[in-house]
C-alpha cells in the first residue's frame, strides 16, 4: 500500500501540489487526471523523490520514502514517461535490462527477464532484442519504455502520460495491453494523464486534480455519476456521461430472467455494448450468455432506468 | 572494393612512400629545387620527424581532450554551473593568442624544443573540444536524462553510462578539429627546435628550396587528410545505429 500524506510542493508563491493525501491499494491502477499545470507530474515525481516535497510525506508498505537514498528508492520504483526516454545508444535488450543491471542481477537471469518481457508485450525477442530504439515504431518504443520500467518487478510503477505521444488507435491498444499485463503481474500502478477517457478506462480508482488540489478521489463510477464539483463534471463531459457510465457497468449487473431474440452478448460485456446491440438491431432486449450458455436477458428499459438513477 | 577505400589506400601508400623512400621522389621534387641544391630533404630521417610530429600532436591532443572534457563535465554539474562563463572566456583567450606568440612566450620559461610546442598545441586544442563537449553535455535529450534519473542511476552512473556515450560523437568532432589544428601548428614548432615535419619546411624557406617546403607540406597534408577521414569514420560508426534505419519490408 502507498500512503501519500498531506503532501505539498511550493514553487515560489504557488502550491504546485497542495496538501494531497491518497491511499493506493497494492495491485491496483490509480489514475490521476487533471488539466495541464494541475500538478500531476509534480505529485508523481514526489513519490520517487525526483521532486522533494515541501511538506508531507509518502510511505510505501509502511516505510517512509525518505528513509533511504533517492537513487536506491528509485531502483525499487518503475518509472515510465511520455516519449519513453529510451537510451538511444543502447539496444532494446540493454534498455530493458537497465535496472536489473544496477541491481547486479546475474546475466542469465537478466536475459531471461528481457525475453519474458518482450514476449509479454508481443514483441518477438529474437527480432527485437538487438534493435536500437530508433529502429522501432512509436508504439513499440513506448512498450519497451514500459517493459524497462517493469523489468526489476518493482513494488510500484509510476507512469507520466505514458501514451500521450501515441495516436488514438495505438493508444487504445497500449492501454488494453497495460491493463492485461497489470492483471497478470499484479503490479501497483500510479498513472498520470490529462485524458479523462484514459482515466476511466484504466483506473481502479481515479483522482482528479485541479490547481494542485485533489478535488475528487474514488472509483471511476463515482467520478462519472457523482462529480464532486463543476470542474470534475466538466472534465467528465456532460454529454458523454451516460455513455461513460454504461461503459463501466457489466451486463451481468442488469441481467434478468427471460428470453430475447437475436445475437447474444457476454455477461462481461458493458451495458454500452448491450445498448449498442439493441439500437443497431432494433430490439428491446438482448440475450445474455455466460461461457456460451444463455443465462437471461438485458432490456433497453432496464438500461434506461439505470442511467436515470444517478443522483 | 569501394572507390573511397581505394582512394584511402592510395593516399596511405603515397604517404608511406614519401616518408620511407623519399629518394624515389627526386623526379617529382627536382623541378622545384634550386640549381645545385638537393631535391630531397635528408638532413634527418623523415620517418623520425614524422613520428615525432605525430607523438607531439597525440600527446598534446590527448591532454587537451582530458582537460577540456573534464572542464566541460565540471561546468555542466550543478556545483560548477557558476564557472561556465569564466571557463568559456579562458578557452577563448587561449584560442585568440597567435601560436607564434605562445611559442615566443613559452621558450623563456620552458627552453627550446618539444616542451613549448606541446604547450602551444595543448592550448590551441582546448577550445574546439571544450566548446563541443559543453554543447553536447548541455543539450542531452531531456526525457532520456529524466528516465535515467528516474530509474535510479546515480550521478556517476548517469555520466559514464548515459551522458558521455551520448555526447561522444560531438566531442569526437571537437577532437578532430583540434587534432587538425595541432597537425598544422606543430610545424611551427620547428622554429623553436622541436623536431617536427616543420623542419624541411623551415629549411626550405631559409634556403629558398621550394622542394623541401613541398615535401614537408605534402606529408603533413596527407597525414591530415587520412586522420581526418579516420575520425569521421569513427564518428559515423558511433552515430550509425542511433539514426532511424530504413524500415525492413514487413
Ligand atoms: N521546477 C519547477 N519550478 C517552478 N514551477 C514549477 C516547476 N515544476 C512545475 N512547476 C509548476 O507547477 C505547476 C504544476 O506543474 P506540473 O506538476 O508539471 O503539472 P501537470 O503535470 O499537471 O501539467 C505548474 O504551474 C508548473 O508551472
Ligand atoms: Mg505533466
Amino acid at each position: 500500500m502507498i500512503e501519500i500524506d498531506q503532501i505539498t510542493k511550493t514553487y515560489g508563491e504557488i502550491n504546485a501540489v497542495d496538501a494531497v493525501s491518497m491511499l493506493i491499494e497494492t495491485g491496483t491502477i490509480t489514475v490521476v487526471v487533471g488539466t495541464s499545470g494541475s500538478g500531476k507530474t509534480t505529485l508523481l515525481r514526489m513519490i520517487n523523490r525526483l521532486v522533494e516535497p515541501t511538506s508531507g510525506g509518502v510511505r510505501i508498505n509502511g516505510e517512509p520514502t525518505d528513509a533511504i537514498a533517492p537513487y536506491l528508492l528509485r531502483r525499487r520504483i518503475g518509472y515510465a514517461i511520455q516519449g519513453h526516454g529510451l537510451f538511444p545508444h543502447q539496444t532494446v535488450a540493454r534498455n530493458i535490462a537497465a535496472v536489473p543491471r544496477l541491481l547486479d542481477w546475474p546475466a542469465d537471469r537478466i536475459n531471461a527477464r528481457v525475453d519474458e518481457l518482450l514476449t509479454l508485450f508481443g514483441m518477438d525477442p529474437d527480432e527485437f532484442r538487438d534493435r536500437f530504439p530508433q529502429e522501432l515504431s512509436g508504439g513499440q518504443q513506448q512498450r519497451v519504455g514500459v517493459a524497462r520500467a517493469l523489468a526489476s518487478r518493482p513494488d510500484l510503477l509510476l507512469m507520466d502520460e505514458p501514451f500521450g505521444a501515441l495516436d488514438p488507435i495505438i493508444r487504445a491498444r497500449a492501454q488494453d495491453d497495460l491493463r492485461e499485463i497489470q492483471r497478470k503481474l499484479g503490479s501497483t500502478i500510479v498513472l498520470v494523464t490529462h485524458d479523462m477517457d484514459e482515466a476511466i478506462r484504466l483506473g481502479d480508482r481515479v483522482g482528479v486534480m485541479d490547481g494542485g488540489k485533489l478535488v475528487q478521489y474514488g472509483p471511476p463510477e463515482e467520478i462519472v455519476e457523482r462529480p464532486a464539483n463543476g470542474f470534475v463534471a466538466n472534465m467528465v463531459g456532460d454529454a458523454e456521461r451516460p455513455m461513460r457510465l454504461l461503459s463501466l457497468i457489466p451486463v451481468r449487473d442488469l441481467t434478468e430472467e427471460g428470453a430475447a431474440e437475436g445475437s447474444t452478448v457476454p455477461e462481461t460485456a458493458s451495458l454500452r455494448d448491450a445498448l449498442s446491440a439493441c439500437l443497431w438491431t432494433g430490439r428491446d432486449a438482448v440475450p445474455v450468455e455466460r461461457d456460451g450458455a444463455p443465462i437471461g436477458r438485458v432490456t433497453l428499459a432496464a438500461i434506461r432506468h439505470r442511467v436515470g438513477q444517478h443522483p | 572494393m569501394r572507390p573511397a577505400t581505394i582512394l584511402r589506400l592510395a593516399l596511405l601508400g603515397l604517404l608511406l612512400a614519401l616518408v620511407l623512400r623519399p629518394h624515389a621522389f627526386v623526379w617529382m621534387f627536382k623541378p622545384f629545387a634550386p640549381e645545385r641544391g638537393s631535391a630531397i630533404y635528408d638532413r634527418t630521417s623523415l620517418l623520425s620527424l614524422a613520428m615525432n610530429h605525430l607523438v607531439l600532436v597525440a600527446v598534446a591532443s590527448l591532454a587537451a581532450t582530458v582537460i577540456a572534457v573534464a572542464l566541460a563535465i565540471f561546468v555542466t554539474r550543478p556545483a560548477g554551473e557558476a564557472f561556465r562563463p569564466l571557463s568559456r572566456t579562458i578557452t577563448n583567450i587561449g584560442q585568440s593568442f597567435p601560436p607564434v606568440a605562445v611559442l615566443a612566450l613559452a621558450v623563456p620559461a620552458l627552453g627550446f624544443g618539444a616542451r613549448p610546442t606541446l604547450v602551444a598545441l595543448f592550448l590551441y586544442g582546448l577550445l574546439p573540444i571544450f566548446e563541443n563537449a559543453l554543447t553536447a553535455l548541455s543539450t542531452l535529450p531531456p526525457r532520456t536524462m529524466e528516465a535515467a534519473r528516474g530509474m535510479g542511476l546515480n550521478r556517476w552512473q548517469r555520466l559514464i553510462q548515459v551522458e558521455l556515450p551520448l555526447a561522444a560523437p560531438v566531442i569526437l568532432a571537437g577532437v578532430r578539429v583540434s587534432v587538425m589544428i595541432a597537425l598544422g601548428t606543430a610545424t611551427i614548432g620547428s622554429t623553436v627546435a622541436a623536431r617536427t615535419l616543420g623542419e624541411p619546411i623551415i629549411a626550405g624557406l631559409l634556403t629558398n628550396n621550394t622542394a623541401f617546403v613541398l615535401q614537408g607540406g605534402l606529408i603533413v597534408g596527407l597525414f591530415a587528410v587520412l586522420i581526418y577521414d579516420a575520425f569521421v569514420q569513427i564518428e559515423n560508426r558511433l552515430l550509425d545505429r542511433r539514426r532511424p534505419a530504413p524500415r525492413k519490408a514487413a
